[in-house]
């Protein structure tokens, strides 16, 4: 095996994690990932419920560690949660106590950011998403797209290595899904960070990633990874997207 | 950008509140119906000889009394309570104010902790489990010769009566926090002792306030309790100086100043707590 020119951002070897369940039998969640993400590249997870694509994101995001294996990020074993590795979550985790412009400062505030310099940003943020007119709502106010944008804002401001995104879009329905994946993407352009994307989705995988990592459930690892080279925008209907969901439906379903 | 109903609603609210508020004094007006019929039966139940007038007290006895009680001089005054209502009413609040806020600061951290920490659940839990069931008023005699005839008797008696409700709301506030609120705030940079102050307070705050209110309706029941036998001074001991003298009216006048106080304190614990949860949905 060659070493890759430039070291990977993200690189998981030879991951394991296995959970103890009551008849003293052990579940193999994950039986050996590796995986090497680059600085900047968009990765897909896609797989079936119970293929551990969720707990692999979990590892990386450092709120689970590994049975055996490593994991790295910007060549550092990952040891928890902190700033540098930023979540959006599936249910959107927003602080139903601030409002959405102290949700989006909560990481500026805990890193003692000045006052202004906090404004700044989160009034960018804001931009960003879209999400001016709502600056100073409470959580329970928005619709779950906001909550998702807002969730996405509290994230970027504080400037991750890497994003990593628990199917963030799985509780929407199709059209705001679409006009999501078309946000994120916007924005991703903008700041090219590093993002590991879980989803159930083929379309959605397709659409968003520079690479679809395919998992296989028990126990849980990559089946294979595939490149999807169509430019952004993507057109969901074209034949080549039309090719290429057919080609990750065939591998899900191999 | 994709929906703007949500900003919408925050503005119809704002234009309403006056047609709703005099809506909602006539409202009040209706509600007074019924204690207004109340009261007058029972003063043409005693005017009229229904009901023996020196075991009941009427209406406009009672009014009397409270009116003595309050506004009379204290000096040489036939009635011994005259102007002594102010003085009654200060020394009853001021242990409940005192008994409730140690409580309050008491049970709200035991309860937080007891909920977030597993080392401060085993520590903490099975002394609470073991002197909750014993009923306050069961401390009474063992606070009297504890802490002798004396405010702090009262104001123990409170405190401990006011801590099992607030400890357990406190409790079950922290235990329901959400873990991805807190797996949010510790990947944005909050350290795990800190989570508690960030996210386990305030997201179990609403359930603290339930506590409190709880709290606070038990400790106008104690403040009662523990100034008949434990206190000589305050309402409690006013009712039941009352009753051995015989002065029904008197009886009756400190029984409604402790439910109006008891209403007062309450809504005032609401007043606070209001913008404390206009997040809550």
């Amino acid at each position: 095996m060659t070493a890759p020119p430039v070291a990977p951002m993200i690189s998981c070897r030879d991951v394991h994690k296995r959970f103890a369940t009551k008849a003293s039998t052990t579940f193999v969640a994950l039986g050996g990932v590796t995986l090497d993400i680059a600085a900047g590249e968009f990765i897909t997870v896609l797989g079936p419920s119970g293929c551990g694509k969720s707990t692999l994101l979990n590892m990386i995001a450092g709120f689970d560690s590994p049975t055996s294996g490593d994991l790295l990020v910007d060549g550092a074993a990952v040891t928890g949660p902190s700033p540098d590795k930023g979540v959006v979550f599936q249910e959107f985790a927003l602080f139903p106590w601030l409002s959405v412009r102290r949700n989006i400062a909560y990481g500026l505030r805990e890193r003692k950011v000045g006052k202004a310099e906090q404004r700044r940003i989160v009034d960018g943020m804001l931009e960003l998403v879209g999400l001016q007119q709502v600056a100073d709502h409470y959580p329970h106010q928005l619709s779950g797209g906001m909550k998702q944008r807002v969730s996405l804002a509290r994230v970027l401001a504080i400037e991750p290595k890497i994003l990593l995104l628990d199917e963030p879009f799985g509780a929407l329905d199709e059209q705001r899904r679409m006009q999501l994946q078309d946000d994120l993407l916007r924005i991703w352009e903008q700041q090219r960070k590093t993002a590991v994307f879980v989803t159930h989705s083929i379309e959605e995988a397709v659409v968003l990633g520079d690479r679809v990592v395919v998992m296989a459930a028990q126990p849980g690892r990559i089946r294979t990874v595939i490149d999807i080279d169509l430019p952004r925008p993507r057109d969901r209907t074209s034949d080549e997207f039309n090719a290429l969901r057919r080609t990750v439906t065939d591998a899900l379903w191999s | 950008m994709s929906n703007q109903t949500a900003t919408r609603e925050p503005q119809r609210q704002r234009t309403r509140p006056r047609a709703l508020r005099s809506a909602r004094s006539r409202i009040r007006l209706e509600y007074l119906a019924v204690p207004v019929l109340l009261v007058a039966a029972w003063e043409v139940a005693v005017v009229s000889g229904a009901i023996d007038a020196r075991s009941v007290p009427a209406p406009h006895t009672v009014v009397q009394t409270w009116w003595t009680w309050v506004a009379g001089s204290d000096a040489g005054s036939a009635d011994p309570y005259s102007g002594t209502w102010f003085a009654s009413v200060f020394a009853s609040a001021q242990r409940v104010v005192l008994g409730f806020l140690i409580a309050s600061a008491a049970g709200t951290a035991v309860g937080l902790l007891i909920g977030w920490s597993r080392p401060a659940r085993v520590l903490l839990q099975p002394v609470i489990d073991i002197l909750r069931p014993i009923p306050t008023t069961a401390w009474v005699p063992f606070a009297v010769v504890f802490f002798g005839i004396q405010p702090s008797a009262s104001v123990f008696l409170i405190a401990l009566g006011c801590f099992p409700p607030i400890v357990l709301n406190a409790t079950a506030g922290a235990l329901a926090t959400p873990k991805v609120l807190v797996s949010a705030a510790l990947m944005l940079g909050t350290t795990k002792r800190r989570a508690l102050w960030r996210v386990a307070l305030p997201s179990a705050l609403p359930s603290i306030l339930t506590g409190l209110r709880v709290g606070l309706a038990l400790a106008w029941v104690l403040v009662i309790v523990s100034e008949m036998v434990a206190v000589k001074s305050g309402l409690g001991f006013s009712l039941w100086d009352a009753y051995y003298f015989g002065r029904m009216d008197v009886i009756v006048v400190a029984m409604f100043t402790v439910g109006v106080l008891g209403y007062l304190s309450d809504k005032a614990l609401g007043l606070v707590s209001k913008p404390v949860l206009r997040w809550a949905p």
